[in-house]
């Protein structure tokens, strides 16, 4: 048996450093959750699991960067995918000057369009799910993505976004506005509709203004 | 320093009296007075106004006695800005302008949401820098500190998890407050009746789970199992965003706070997911978890010693009072 090293904790899965027929491999094993019944956690596990991986192939095939996936695992809830040796976009870009900030939140804005153009929502788009490697911005972790053609959907997916940046990059208030621009470079539908959709949002928010 | 506090930011009308005693919150007295709307409806804004009207003068009175002080012992006075029912936080804050001005103390008007993140850390002792869960009928947001301000880490898109409860009450022929009821009920449910599961990132939606909630009652189904299936959902879900907010911001203590945080269920699934990853739980007493005027001295209190200050004429309301505008000078 291949040893197994934990490299991430996150809420809902550990994300262990493995191999797989002799190459380096990532496995997203999603934890059972004892505070929640039984009944509800297999659901969720098994599903999450499944709808990830057929999110993530999707998203490849449009020209979306995600982590290979190599074997999946229903029953464990266990994705083995490619290990990406690059930087969390969390850790990088406040660290970045303006002109890389303002590069690479366009990047991921264009990302986020070629999703939406798919109707693939991403479902927790926040700065510790996107990699940079090679120059390209790799998304992980559809675990909460759908597919949903509805521009509600979309404005949500990147409402998710803009709350990310407004709460743990605070001090860097036009990272969302880059985002839009490269977003509206590259979907196909009407952006204003979707900009309307996130200020609607915005408003629907509880208190806020 | 004492400091008399006036919640009225909805059903409650709450006066309480804290005093910092090497800077930990000390409660002289704590009493509130809950208006129950009429069989089958909710709060009546203007109703719930009428009551505090009614009663606010009363608790004050009573609050001295019980904290055996007098009105000269009292350094400031501070009421519930928002958010909250307009005509509810007019009356708290008429109340605690005459109180200010006729003792010539000075006047704070606070955020409800801070003060039920504060009241936790200024009275349990280890509760130091913890992600809130704070959930009551109309609000349901996970809070934690993060550069200078309470940010919103994830809250309810459409109805918060108490209205949630109180509406599904209310179908099934519940009074107000139908929280406790729905507990009581959901403790003799066996059966796991699947319900939508509605999480947005950090975000989490009510709406959609009524509905089913409703359709299970007109088919048939036992009112114990929706009952025990809609406190498993939602409760799910909202421990799940949780958690999602502690890895987010890598903080390692959770705070509960508001009306539904009595629930024992919800409390006993804080705690696991806690425990899972060695996390600290907190909750604060019962008095303190509901709607309390104590929370609301304690926070004008602390806003009052690091600087801030407020005088009668800019004490105006606010019903939509954002968790993310106040500017947090009190902590680093």
């Amino acid at each position: 048996m291949t040893e197994k090293k934990m490299i991430y904790r996150g809420a809902e899965a550990e994300i262990l450093l493995s191999e797989f027929m002799n190459i380096k491999v990532v496995q997203k094993k999603r934890i059972p959750k004892k505070y929640r019944i039984k009944e509800i956690d297999t659901l969720l596990i098994s599903y999450r699991t499944k709808e990830e991986a057929r999110l993530m192939t999707e998203a490849r095939t449009h020209g979306v960067a995600v982590p290979i996936i190599y074997d999946i695992d229903l029953e464990n809830g266990v994705i083995t995918m490619e290990y990406l040796d690059g930087k969390r976009i969390k850790d990088i870009i406040e660290d970045v000057d303006e002109k890389e900030r303002k590069k690479i939140c366009r990047m991921i804005g264009e990302s986020i369009a070629k999703l939406h153009n798919n109707d693939i929502i991403h479902g927790d788009i926040t700065t510790s799910n996107m990699i940079l490697k090679n120059s390209r911005i790799h998304f992980i972790d559809f675990g909460l993505g759908c597919k949903d053609g509805e521009i509600e959907a979309k404005g949500v997916d990147l409402h998710v976004l803009m709350e990310a940046f407004n709460s743990t990059h605070a001090r860097y208030p036009k990272c969302f506005n880059y985002v839009l621009d490269g977003y509206k470079k590259e979907f196909k539908g009407d952006v204003k509709l979707v900009v309307k959709k996130i200020e609607d949002i915005v408003r629907r928010g509880r208190y806020r203004r | 320093m004492i400091c008399l506090g006036i919640e009225g930011t909805a059903h409650t009308i709450g006066i309480g009296l804290v005093e910092d005693i090497n800077g930990r919150c000390h409660i002289l007295s704590n009493v509130i007075k809950i208006y129950k709307p009429k069989h089958g409806g909710g709060i009546h804004p203007r109703e719930a106004a009428n009551h505090h009207a009614t009663y606010v003068a009363d608790l004050i009175k009573e609050s001295i006695k019980k904290a055996d002080i007098e009105y000269a012992d009292i350094d400031l006075v501070a009421f519930s800005k928002g958010p909250g029912l307009g005509p509810c936080l007019r009356t708290a804050a008429t109340a605690a302008r005459a109180l200010s001005l006729s003792l010539n103390k000075p006047i704070m008007g606070v955020n409800h949401c801070v003060a039920h993140l504060e009241i936790g850390r200024g009275t349990i002792e280890k509760c130091r820098d913890p992600v809130l869960l704070y959930v009551s009928g109309a609000n349901t947001q996970v809070i934690a500190f993060a550069e200078g301000k309470y940010r919103v880490f994830g809250e309810t898109l459409d109805i918060g998890i108490g209205n949630c409860l109180d509406k599904f009450g209310r179908y099934i022929g519940l009074d107000f407050p139908c929280g406790p009821k729905i507990e009581k009920l959901a403790e003799k449910g066996k059966q796991y009746l699947e319900l939508p599961y509605s999480i947005k990132g950090m975000d989490i939606a009510f709406s959609g789970l009524l509905t089913a909630a409703e359709q299970y009652v007109k088919h048939g189904k036992k009112i114990e199992d929706i009952c025990y299936s809609i406190q498993e959902t939602t409760f799910a879900a909202l421990t799940e965003v949780t958690e999602r907010a502690m890895a987010h911001t890598e903080k390692d203590e959770v705070l509960l706070g508001g009306g539904v945080a009595c629930n024992k269920r919800l409390r006993e699934m804080v705690k696991t997911m806690a425990q899972e990853r060695d996390a600290h739980f907190f909750v604060p007493s019962h008095d303190l978890c509901v709607d309390n005027g104590a929370m609301i001295a304690w926070l004008g209190l602390l806003m009052y010693k690091s600087g801030i200050r407020m005088n009668v004429e800019n004490s105006h309301i606010d019903q939509r009072f954002r968790t993310d505008r106040v500017d947090v000078s009190w902590r680093d």
